[in-house]
């Protein structure tokens, strides 16, 4: 019993059994509170530790009945002691969370109509759904640009989230297209291994990082890093050594890993593929993370239209659980880790980290003003090692091979392999890992080069900016990029030739901000939707005399915004109208 | 709750504001050190009786060293802080978010902002005839108050003041995503079938009149407020023993609303229903008999 108010509407008893389900796998005691706890737990204390339960009840609700019931919420609200107003604030938060009946059973279809879908005829694919009867919804980026146009099935009444597609991935002859090249660091499993074997993954090389790791201590570890010089590979560069030397040096019993595999940059497609293709490899660095920085448990976030990651991750961490590589007393040691997977449910901004801790612990996904940062104030407010999947992997090689090996990779300032996914109009799409300081040009050329002629390249995802053809002897480096005033972003190579309309594409990914902006700061909230309703507005016409009004908005949104989202906003729009794709 | 924090400590931090070194008690937020500078800074979702969310932005200040402006209203001043609170860029920002707020909300009743609007030359109308607006009706569901998202500007302050910084009711909270989300209870039920509990702590702290009573509503529909010719009188509830303070509103010897001052020690500006709602005893509506 709780003290909170509910309306009259009750789940249903499948609702009911889903939802007690989810609760139970997250750990958390269906019981709200015993007889004998209740002089010492209060209810809003006791609540908050049961919270980080909601995403997963939600997840459970809409698969049993194809939306969020009012007594589905109810339920939650009783089991988790959320009131039932924040339980629907956060459901309605979400793409992937209908919060009125749909008055049908079916699965839903989910079409991307970003970027590479929507040039490959993303539009089309849904009128030939739509006419056969198909429940369908039309998604932003689906992850899968390199198999465009994308889909993702969302299951109802119980029956789980597929993507056909991936069905079809068991019977290629390739999975990536450097499949097997001996140069390969990050991907030299992929398409040799099976992923879903422990035994192959050691074979391979496997766990021989972690065994390093134990000889070497968590100091000599943090020392090859730095002389490494690894960056993030998630967007933002930051030091990996730094982070997690903060993390470490941070003050708390408990700290906190956190994979952020909530991939949903428009053009990102890098993490899927490590984690369905080489799972146990993120498996593995999660495990050297907890050992460096003394975390003891992680969380793997990953994004809700990503079933076959998540069933391969989740694979590889029982294994791993069965196998002694996760618990107690990892591999013969003194080491403890846990790791847990958490499904997103539809949401760009929880890929920014304070936004994906907020979404983990049961709240809306909305970003926190920064400072204090994740090392001291993560999730739950504790020191957080959080850390994209590319990045991770990349730990395994410098512990094996030291951060001197490492660094003689790519440039002075941007060392090791990265990955980068090709996509749009290239020849052979998909993902390449190539040394940092490859040009553009040459990344091309390896991928066939491009389909038609060239017009534009979109290096970063929604969040980079269009690059022209005098780019392609650009070193992809960060420096590079830099000085030439785009970003690698997460990796998004996508090319348009000169068929492309242009005036559709940059306003589809206006479009993508104005519908994926969480709304809480005023810079961003209105921002991205002025924008977008500037070029619906202008159109096919001279954006001369709105010049002024679009560097005004430009502006704020870089100044004032809370988050990364905010801040590069603007930045494609912008980059278009500079290489004349509109406006002109 | 974080409401009126005393420092504990005597320790004092010396930071610069505009060239001028400020000295002020740690734990102090660079408002404050604005505030004992004297230097007037515009909030709207910042109340000191609330912990701050600096979502509104409006507060912004250029710290030396910050790629991006920083808000001042929650950002903790450090020693040797360099602070500049009239730049270009903290004047541009301000009057983009006084803008871009009055491009889709109704701000006539938002008081406060007008003045900085000016200030800061906005100009609401530049966004074209076709720029969306929030466009919600009003929602009048019972005799206590009303609420008119249309003027609601999601500074979050009353869902704070119903949840953890004052009542602990739960009754609202923010839902949908970006533009379209807006403040409200359990799938938008009724406020008499929700957990609302009617303590107007929210009517209290809303900067733009999206909440208000519903007799301020119902004079204002008659073109009957008046403001300036309303008294204030200052009580005590008489209902129970704690002590409230309460500021009688009054128009035409009619009560029209009940306040609290934000820095009373007891109430720090939130009452609950009797206090709040409960004084229709003074002023009976039914003409008694002897």
């Amino acid at each position: 019993m709780t003290d909170l108010h509910l309306t009259s509407d009750r789940a249903n008893a499948a609702e009911a059994a889903a939802i007690d389900a989810a609760i139970a796998q997250c750990g958390v005691d269906p019981v709200l509170t015993h007889e004998g706890d209740r002089l010492i737990r209060g209810g809003l204390h006791r609540a908050n530790e049961r919270r980080h339960a909601l995403l997963p009840a939600l997840h459970a609700l809409h698969n049993t009945s194809g939306w969020i019931s009012h007594g589905g919420v109810n339920h939650i609200a009783e089991k988790l002691g959320v009131p039932p107003a924040e339980g629907y604030g956060v459901a309605s938060f979400y793409e992937m969370f209908r919060m009125d009946d749909p008055g049908h059973t079916d699965d839903v279809v989910h079409v991307c109509v970003d970027g590479a879908c929507q040039i490959a005829g993303a539009d089309g694919v849904i009128v030939s759904l739509e006419a056969e009867g198909t429940k369908v919804h039309r998604s932003p980026c689906l992850g899968q640009c390199e198999r465009a146009p994308a889909m993702f099935v969302q299951g109802n009444q119980g029956r789980d989230d597929r993507v056909d597609a991936d069905s079809q991935m068991a019977d290629a002859a390739k999975v990536i297209p450097q499949q097997g090249e001996p140069q390969l660091q990050l991907l030299r499993r992929m398409g040799v291994t099976d992923p879903t074997s422990l035994d192959d993954y050691v074979a391979y090389g496997g766990y021989s990082a972690l065994t390093r790791a134990f000889e070497m201590g968590a100091d000599a570890i943090l020392d090859e890093m730095e002389t490494a010089g690894l960056k993030g590979r998630g967007g933002a560069a930051f030091p990996t050594a730094f982070k997690w030397r903060g993390v470490k040096a941070a003050e708390g019993d408990t700290k906190w890993i956190v994979v952020n595999a909530d991939e949903s940059e428009p053009g990102t497609f890098k993490d899927r593929h490590l984690m369905e293709l080489d799972p146990f490899s993120i498996v593995e660095a999660a495990t050297i993370a907890g050992f460096v920085t003394g975390a003891q448990k992680g969380y793997v976030y990953i994004r809700g239209e990503y079933p076959l990651a998540t069933e391969r991750l989740q694979n590889a961490i029982d294994t791993a659980r069965t196998r002694g590589f996760l618990g107690s007393s990892i591999a013969g040691s003194s080491l403890g880790f846990e790791l847990e997977i958490r499904r997103g449910a539809g949401a760009y901004i929880c890929g920014e980290e304070t936004a994906l801790f907020e979404s983990l612990e049961g709240f809306r996904g909305e970003p926190r003003q920064k400072p204090p940062f994740p090392t001291t104030h993560g999730l739950f407010k504790q020191p957080t090692a959080i850390n994209n999947p590319e990045t991770l992997v990349n730990v395994l090689g410098i512990v094996l091979n030291g951060g001197e090996a490492f660094a003689q990779i790519g440039t002075k300032d941007s060392t090791g392999p990265r990955l980068f996914c090709l996509s749009g109009h290239v020849v052979n799409p998909g993902l390449y890992e190539v040394p940092f300081g490859v040009t553009l040009g040459d990344l091309i050329d390896m991928a066939g080069g491009p389909v038609g002629d060239l017009r534009t390249v979109l290096l970063g995802g929604a969040a980079g900016s269009f690059v022209g053809t005098d780019a392609l002897t650009m070193p992809l480096t960060f420096e590079d990029t830099r000085a030439a005033g785009a970003s690698l972003g997460s990796g998004v190579v996508k090319l348009f030739n000169t068929d492309t309309n242009f005036t559709a594409v940059v306003q589809r990914i206006a479009e993508f901000f104005r519908n994926e902006s969480c709304g809480q700061c005023v810079p961003c909230r209105v921002g991205v939707v002025r924008q977008h309703e500037l070029l619906i507005r202008t159109a096919g016409r001279s954006l001369n005399g709105e010049r002024a009004l679009l560097d005004d908005m430009d502006l704020v949104m870089k100044d004032s915004s809370i988050c990364g989202l905010g801040h590069t906003a603007s930045t494609a729009v912008r980059s278009a109208i500079d290489l004349g794709l509109i406006g002109a | 709750m974080t409401i009126a924090e005393v420092p504990q400590t005597e320790t004092m931090v010396t930071l610069t504001i505009d060239g001028a070194a400020v000295t002020v008690p740690e734990g102090s937020t660079v408002l404050d050190a604005c505030s004992a500078a004297g230097i007037d800074t515009p909030t709207l979702c910042y109340a000191e009786n609330l912990t701050p969310v600096n979502a509104c932005r409006v507060c912004v200040v250029e710290q030396e060293g910050s790629r991006t402006l920083v808000p001042s209203c929650s950002r903790q001043a450090e020693p040797d802080m360099e602070i500049k609170t009239d730049t270009e860029r903290v004047r541009h920002s301000r009057k983009m978010v006084l803008e871009f707020l009055g491009s889709g909300v109704d701000l006539s009743q938002a008081d406060q902002l007008h003045g900085w609007m000016d200030h800061y030359g906005a100009e609401p109308d530049r966004y074209g005839s076709d720029a969306i607006r929030i466009n919600e009706d009003v929602k009048i569901q019972d005799s206590l108050y009303i609420r008119d998202y249309d003027k609601c500007v999601l500074c979050y302050k009353c869902v704070e003041a119903c949840g953890d910084d004052a009542q602990m009711t739960f009754a609202i909270a923010v839902s949908g995503r970006g533009f379209d989300a807006r403040i409200s209870t359990e799938f938008d039920v009724t406020l008499p079938d929700s957990a609302c509990v009617y303590c107007g702590n929210c009517v209290g702290v809303c900067p733009t009149g999206a909440i208000q009573f519903k007799t301020e509503y119902d004079l204002r529909e008659a073109d009957d407020w008046r403001p300036e010719e309303q008294s204030v009188t200052q009580t005590v509830c008489s209902y129970c023993g704690v002590g409230c303070n309460l500021e009688l509103h009054v128009q035409d010897e009619k009560i029209v609303k009940v306040t609290s001052p934000a820095d009373h020690s007891v109430t720090h500006g939130h009452l609950c229903i009797k206090g709040r709602f409960g004084w229709t005893y003074v002023q009976p509506t039914i003409e008694r008999r002897p």
